[in-house]
């Protein structure tokens, strides 16, 4: 059960021919599949396509009904391998992960995928997580694409162009046999816009008639001398065939202009960002005609030389707008235009920055530069910024960067990890500072304010193969931090079992909130909720003891008191071997998703419900705000102190409390203060509950009424 | 000029419902027959994260005319954007930050509600971004500025800030959209629609007149007014002896009195305007005429002992916390803040972690420090105490804390009230004895109570830092610049919980004297 349901988006998989789909740019690839007749979907969530594994993970009933085989995979190299059926079976397959990181995990698949070459249309839907809001290191896909020799494509991030990429991405991989990428950048997953649909095709060749008349082709199994077969294939058939389809098709574009001395490269991807620049630069309208002509990659590997000849040959300049680094369209484009003795001045990165998101004021900014020197009777015109005032003034850019505090992301209301990091804190209170291997995945927030903790991130599922060198020396005991998702990812193996294999002598930590959570609180082995297509509830702790672990630990993350006692003994015990904990603790968003509309519902119905939240009283709280350094909790805030005596602001809890209980057993585990309180509000209550009500109210009334009129015995 | 899309950002905090109004605004722009694009970066910026949503709408009929789709972009250009809608005032800055707004172009809709970032929140002491400040920068930014506190209206009208954001974003006619496809968009979604609808023309209303002109600034929070006459006659005579001293202090030394009487009784509260009198006769003394100018306030040394001193007499001792949760006031602020519905039973539950200190500071002296120094006794204890949760609701429970509250005419007998007696006293000597020489150090040395907070671990940490300022006392008198640089050391003491700031300050006094204390 992903984050948000997808019930309205399924119902859009339906749309037949010439209806209009509204909707996301990764929907929109969706159905594109659907259209294409593709075999099997298989993929690893992750921003920005988890909304597609999402779709079809809710999709199953059209997805039986055409036939179709989707399944999450277990990582990004599970997805890849799955493209295998595309090796030998006319079989159109599309697999979906976050990229690069997920081409990293999956490149051992890809690239022997891309050596044996395929025989139906193979897609790789990667969404580019590159610029802001970015979660993960910056790089490059091409660099994939290119040492494995897999097709490139880098379409407008326009919904109708982005459908046709799909299309023409499996008819490109069947006429050259070779796998291709289709690149999404994070914008373009998540551009809503919409597009004319196609009925939905049932796929020609099903994975039943493979399995009825398996085919067998030596020359695709990865051993020489095949392999050597294969390379000179992939260079003297796959090659020419996949620039011939790019050319014969005119998958990219030219658009023509008068200014004809001059051009622009650009990849697909960033057509859009690129036109608005040109129209406020003057140079462009809104609806695309442009007054310098433009080269659009949508295929960025291979380049086709004759279309580079062609559009750079008789101009004096031509600026390549390619974003990331290193920049491998100019390095490539430098190349031909040399061997090909065309004379146009290549303006590119330098122009441009070298690394960084290219947005339309980078853009702007860029291409500003490129005209004014090779052009600058282009920009008479003027343009619509050029009037305008676009910087902050100095005075009021420095004010405000004092002023505007960064807000760097953390963990939700009520997260079940926080009061886990909350412990380590006061642990290492205790027993001093800990060597801490991180992880990816939510907990990676602990990495930042008000944790700031963990000394190093590996990769999904790699938190306890980080500690592998200090697995065996004696000191103070490693800690490293793995979510549930990156267990089941790789940690079991790269992490426990090579800990227990090589007799480490650490502690790893899992925590369990039972979903992959940072994804979108999509199911993993071991998810508690029921799913009819899948089989859940696998035990962390049996797979943690199948690989040889003999100390296993389960706590509750909310009773910290039992936590810290667990980490204090696994930190301290005489046992040697790795000691795992697994920490259990639902993930807060699924969880108010699945409880919420049930209390709803019961207090509706009239039955009998507590609800509770929690509070601070401010006149017990002295504004040391000890407790939101050891929380952090978005609900658990600070307000003007009511004291005219006091300046210092107070802790409060705002209406989003879920109620949770960290809030106590913070006070409680780390000796806080008094000031917390729990309200307990009871909804529909028995008639036992209104009489000891009244008899409460009644006797604390008297007795507040008595010291009332003590303190007011005297009054200034 | 020709057509071009209108252009609106929308600046939220990660799963604040920045989404939900991207998407009704796509809505209604495509039930207004224009064509609309939204982008936005979720991933990890959802997680609490400053998040930024970019829309696009353009006249469908427009781009008929032209037979071609118009080009839209993915991320707004400085200068051109048309409407910024911000969900909370910091946002609004970082909006204008990133130049977002411009005065030539821009209408900013943005709720002048703060919640605070997390670096703001985890202060020591007081960390908020100061509003006043960030109102004004707002202000000058804008071409049209829709400025209120939307989070009040949203839980005025028990509705979303979302709503409230649509509804100012109709009201300011920046969208060329009828107000009831607004509306109808609220109900289609089908969710609280009547309390969104509210919010909704709540904010609409508030909206069409623009700027509400908060300034952010806050008022004086101390009531200003000294009354002639004592609620009490018998008290006549101390609030006499508080009308005698110097007018700017009075307010804050009846509200100081007020807060001893509150505490313990009229002897107490007059034992505090006794030790406020002996600082104003230093304040008075013509020696200390030759103040630094400097110094503003004529009476900055009383003004500072005054407030601290009332503070640290009624420090928070388990019975004041008692006291203070058995009180019927508090039981209605909580009954406001749990938002129960009149007559709606709701129960308390307290959490208490009395140590073996806070037990032995509880009882009388001799038997407290008894206690303190038999570590058999103390083991024992220890082992019994941890977290007691006390449901004030129920009859047990108030009774115990009711008890509690009673030992209050004890409470001078008791170990804490002994030991922070002292303290005071020895504080307020030390004030006395630098005022003739070291004006301005006297006065940092009074302000330097604020240190010294909280409960349990953190009061001792408080403590602990104040003793090292204390120890640096003779040190810093040699200094001309001395109550500069107690006045840093304060703020050392506030940098981090560790300590390491404050000694990292010390070692640059480059004082001989650094050790932790004097005593």
């Amino acid at each position: 059960m992903a984050e948000r349901s997808f019930a309205k988006e399924v119902l859009s998989l339906r749309l037949g021919d010439g209806e209009e789909f509204h909707g996301e740019g990764i929907l929109a690839v969706t159905k594109a599949l659907l259209q294409s007749g593709v075999a099997y979907v298989g993929g690893y969530q992750g921003a920005p396509i988890s909304h597609l594994m999402d779709v079809l993970a809710d999709a199953k009933g059209i997805l039986d009904e055409l036939g179709v085989h989707f399944e999450a995979g277990a990582s990004e190299a599970t997805a890849a391998a799955m493209l295998s059926a595309s090796i030998n079976y006319p079989l159109r397959g599309a697999v979906t992960w976050k990229s690069t990181v997920g081409t990293n995990v999956a490149s051992d698949a890809l690239a022997n995928l891309a050596s044996a070459g395929v025989k139906g249309g193979a897609l790789i839907i990667l969404g580019e997580d590159y610029g802001e809001g970015a979660s993960i290191m910056q790089e490059r896909t091409h660099a994939f694409a290119m040492k494995s020799q897999i097709w490139l494509l880098d379409p407008r991030p326009h919904l109708p162009a982005i459908v046709r990429a799909v299309e023409q991405g499996f008819e490109l991989s069947e006429a050259s046999n070779t796998p291709v990428m289709l690149m999404l950048r994070i914008r373009a997953c998540h551009v809503y816009g919409r597009f004319r649909t196609k009925n939905n095709r049932r796929p020609a060749f099903s994975a039943a008639d493979a399995l009825a008349a398996p085919a067998r082709d030596y020359s695709r199994i990865i051993l020489p001398p095949s392999t050597y077969a294969q390379e000179r294939e992939k260079i003297q058939v796959r090659m020419p065939a996949a620039l011939r389809f790019v050319a014969e098709r005119g998958l990219n574009e030219i658009i023509d202009a008068d200014a004809g001395e001059i051009g622009i490269v650009l990849q697909g991807g960033l057509y859009n960002n690129t036109l608005r620049a040109l129209e406020l630069l003057g140079l462009a309208d809104v609806f695309g005609s442009s007054k310098v002509p433009l080269y659009l990659l949508n295929v960025t590997y291979p380049l086709v030389p004759d279309e580079w000849v062609k559009f750079c040959s008789g101009k004096r300049a031509v600026m390549i707008v390619e974003e990331g680094q290193p920049e491998y369209i100019e390095q490539a484009a430098s190349q031909i235009l040399r061997q090909h003795d065309v004379s146009a001045r290549i303006v590119g990165k330098g122009a441009l920055p070298m690394f960084g998101e290219y947005g339309v004021d980078v853009l702007r900014k860029g291409l500003a530069e490129f005209i004014d020197q090779w052009a600058p009777q282009l920009r008479s015109g003027g343009g619509v910024a050029a009037s305008r005032k676009t910087e902050v003034s100095a005075v009021a850019a420095a004010k405000l960067a004092a002023l505007v505090p960064p807000r760097p992301s953390g963990l939700c209301t009520g997260c079940p990890e926080r009061p886990f990091f909350a412990a380590m804190k006061i642990l290492q209170k205790e027993v001093g500072a800990l060597h801490i291997s991180a992880d990816i995945g939510c907990h990676s927030f602990a990495t930042l304010p008000p944790f700031n903790m963990g000394n190093s991130i590996m990769g999904y599922g790699l938190g306890a193969a980080g500690a592998s060198a200090f697995g065996t020396d004696g000191g103070r005991r490693a800690v490293s931090i793995m979510g549930d998702g990156g267990f089941w990812h790789n940690g079991l193996t790269s992490g426990v079992g090579n800990a227990v294999f090589n007799k480490h002598d650490d502690v790893t930590v899992i925590i369990d909130n039972g979903y992959s959570a940072a994804t979108g609180g999509q199911d993993i082995p071991s998810s508690r909720a029921a799913n009819p297509n899948r089989q859940g509830n696998n035990s962390i702790v049996d797979a943690v003891r199948g690989v040889g672990v003999k100390w296993v630990k389960r706590t509750n993350t909310y009773d910290m008191r039992a936590t810290l006692k667990v980490l204090r003994e696994a930190l301290s015990t005489k046992i040697r071997g790795p000691k795992v904990i697994v920490v259990d603790g639902e993930c807060q968003l699924n969880r108010q998703r699945r409880v919420r509309p049930l209390m709803r519902k019961s207090i509706q119905d009239g039955e009998r419900v507590v609800r509770e939240r929690f509070g601070v009283d401010p006149d017990t709280c002295t504004g040391d705000h000890s407790c939101i350094r050891l929380s952090g909790c978005p609900s658990l805030t600070v307000k003007e102190n009511p004291d005219p005596l006091r300046s210092d602001p107070v802790a409060h809890v705002d209406n989003s409390c879920v109620g949770c209980g960290v809030c106590g057993e913070v006070a409680d585990a780390a000796v806080l203060c008094p000031s917390f309180y729990r309200a307990e509000i009871l909804y529909n209550p028995s008639r036992w509950d209104r009489l000891t009500g009244r008899f409460r109210a009644a006797l604390i009334g008297v007795l507040q009424r008595r010291s009332e009129r003590k303190r007011l015995r005297y009054a200034l | 000029m020709a057509e071009r899309p209108i252009t609106l950002t929308i600046a939220a905090l990660g799963g604040q419902g920045g989404g939900v109004l991207a998407d009704w605004l796509i809505e209604i722009a495509e039930a207004e027959g224009y064509l609309a694009q939204s982008t936005s970066v979720p991933g990890v910026a959802q997680r609490t994260g400053a998040t930024i949503y970019y829309l696009e709408f353009f006249p469908r009929a427009a781009a008929e005319r032209a037979g071609r789709e118009p080009v839209m972009a993915l991320m707004p250009g400085c200068g051109d954007v048309d409407c910024v809608v911000a969900s909370e005032l910091a946002e609004a800055g970082r909006a204008i930050q990133r130049g977002l707004v411009t005065p030539e172009r821009t209408t900013l809709i943005a709720s002048t509600h703060r919640s605070y970032a997390i670096g703001e929140k985890s202060a020591m002491g007081q960390g908020m971004a100061d509003t006043a400040e960030l109102i004004e920068l707002v202000r000058n930014h804008a071409k049209r500025l829709v400025l209120f506190d939307m989070e009040e209206t949203a839980e005025r009208n028990r509705s979303v800030i979302s709503s409230v954001l649509l509804g100012a974003l109709c009201g300011s006619g920046v969208l060329p959209f009828r107000k009831r496809t607004f509306k109808e968009e609220i109900r289609k979604s089908g969710i609280a629609v009547q309390a969104n609808l509210a919010a909704f023309e709540d904010a609409c209303g508030r909206a069409e007149r623009g700027d509400s002109g908060f300034t952010g600034k806050a008022g004086p929070k101390l009531n200003q007014e000294v009354p002639a006459q004592a609620r009490t006659p018998s008290l006549q005579p101390l609030l006499e002896r508080i009308r005698a001293l110097p007018a700017a202090v009075q307010p804050l030394v009846l509200e100081g009195a007020r807060r001893a009487l509150d505490y313990q009784d009229p002897a107490y509260a007059t034992l505090y305007v006794e030790r406020v009198e002996s600082i104003a006769t230093l304040e008075a003394r013509p020696a200390l005429e030759a103040r630094p100018a400097a110094e503003g306030r004529p009476v900055a040394l009383l003004e500072a002992s005054a407030r601290s001193l009332a503070l640290w007499m009624t420090f928070e001792d388990t019975i004041r916390v008692a006291d203070l949760k058995t009180r019927a006031s508090r039981f209605l602020r909580v009954r406001d803040e749990i938002r129960a519905e009149p007559g709606q039973l709701f129960g308390i539950t307290e959490f208490m972690k009395p140590r073996v200190e806070e037990i032995a500071g509880t009882l009388p002296a001799a038997l407290g420090r008894w206690l303190l120094d038999s570590p058999r006794l103390r083991r024992w204890l220890s082992r019994r105490t941890g977290g007691k949760q006390i449901r004030t609701g129920t009859i047990f429970g108030f009774l115990t804390l009711h008890a509690l509250q009673g030992c209050k005419r004890w409470r001078r007998s008791t170990l804490r009230f002994r030991e922070e007696n002292a303290r005071i006293e020895e504080w307020l000597g030390r004030i006395t004895r630098l005022a003739a020489e070291h004006y301005s150090l006297a006065v940092e040395l009074a302000r330097a109570q604020r240190l010294v907070k909280g409960y349990g671990e953190t009061q001792e940490r408080g403590w602990r830092n104040f003793t090292t300022l204390v120890g640096q006392l003779e040190f810093l008198a040699t200094r001309s610049d001395g109550a500069a640089l107690l006045a840093r050391l304060q703020e050392a003491a506030l940098a981090d919980e560790e300590g390491q700031e404050l000694a990292r300050a010390i070692a640059t006094l480059g004082s001989s004297a650094a050790s932790p204390t004097m005593h």
